[in-house]
């Protein structure tokens, strides 16, 4: 998942997502160091205080820990950081299946085609 | 502490035309905050009396508490809208006579930036390109290591690539104890690197607010409001 952000909704929020995707990817493992404020902020090409915003949010929630003068660390438990992407989750799940209505597919042929395709 | 910009009751008028029209607004440290709005609405008269080229007709601008003068100077980096560096100096004269003119310029970055771009040191200025010329002006002013950088349409001759490292040189030399504040029609370009915007209109401030919360309130980019705030 690289930093791609959508211009409509609040940039904290959507690097806090990210970085919560990367967590429940594994790409961050479980007691791993985050990358710095200062490098999320360069290759995200966002300003570094949105950044530490998003990061607050993220201690706040259980997800990571901040450890002073040192960096940031992902949890053992990786659940909180599911937890917060349990929303957009349902979202976009809501949207897909507002977008296969539109196409005139009802819920029992997208449901197929879903089990069809993880296949 | 006192806030690093303060503009009270700010009012320049030339002659039956009001440029400025009691305007206040106050900046912290450490921000990056874009001074948006339509052409003439006041954004470089603004910047031009925080740099000291313009005197106010009334009320003032405060920089750490001073007016502007030799001590603001110090600490303020500007970039103006056009070319202020002459014709026929190269690049490595520009360095040079930086280094003789401001204590806190650091001529390791700015060789950095240039080397990087690969703008050739002994290149006189009137032989580079227009967005070259535009990368030279920019390098040497980020250099400094300023309070406060005042940039006046940045990245408007450049091309997106350079756009980009532009704006990672900005983000790359933020630091807690500075602001810096863009101008620029360019906003979608340079929105996400934004904490702040300042929307101008006829001399006035019509919107002070975070980029966050303009995105969370009106579900909309700066881009976008922007362009709904100012339609003809």
């Amino acid at each position: 998942m690289s930093w791609k952000l959508d211009k409509n909704r609040p940039i904290a929020v959507q690097i806090g997502e990210i970085l919560c995707a990367r967590i429940a990817a594994g790409e961050y493992p479980p007691l791993s160091k985050l990358p710095s404020v200062r490098t999320i902020a360069v290759e995200a090409g966002v300003n570094p205080n949105t950044v530490q915003k998003a990061i607050e949010v993220l201690v706040e929630k259980g997800v990571i820990d901040s450890v002073l003068g040192s960096g940031s660390y992902v949890k053992e438990d990786i659940s909180p950081a599911k937890e917060m992407l349990r929303e957009r989750i349902s979202d976009k799940t809501r949207t897909y299946l507002e977008d296969m209505k539109m196409l005139g597919m009802n819920e029992k042929e997208t449901y197929e085609y879903i089990g069809r395709l993880i296949k | 502490m006192s806030d690093l910009l303060q503009c009270i009751d700010l009012t320049k008028t030339y002659g039956q035309i009001t440029a400025l029209n009691n305007l206040n607004f106050t900046l912290g440290s450490g921000k990056i905050i874009g001074l948006l709005g339509p052409n003439g609405s006041g954004k470089t008269t603004l910047i031009k009396i925080i740099n000291g080229l313009l005197t106010p007709t009334s009320g003032k601008v405060l920089i750490e508490g001073k007016e502007p003068g030799v001590e603001t100077k110090k600490i303020v980096a500007y970039l103006p809208d056009r070319n202020f560096l002459g014709k026929s100096p190269t690049v490595d004269k520009l360095v040079k006579l930086f280094v003789d003119f401001y204590e806190d310029f650091r001529p390791e970055l700015a060789y950095e930036m240039i080397d990087k771009l690969q703008i050739p040191r002994n290149s006189q200025l009137k032989t580079l390109s227009k967005g070259n010329k535009e990368k030279v002006c920019l390098i040497l002013v980020m250099s400094r290591n300023a309070k406060l950088y005042v940039l006046d349409e940045p990245i408007a001759g450049v091309d997106p690539a350079t756009r980009d490292y532009i704006i990672s040189t900005i983000i790359n030399n933020y630091n807690p104890d500075s602001s810096v504040i863009i101008s620029t029609h360019l906003i979608s370009d340079i929105e996400p690197v934004l904490n702040d915007v300042v929307f101008i209109k006829n001399g006035n401030v019509v919107l002070h607010n975070t980029v966050d919360e303009i995105r969370e309130e009106h579900g909309m980019s700066v881009d976008e409001l922007f362009r709904e705030v100012f339609k003809w």
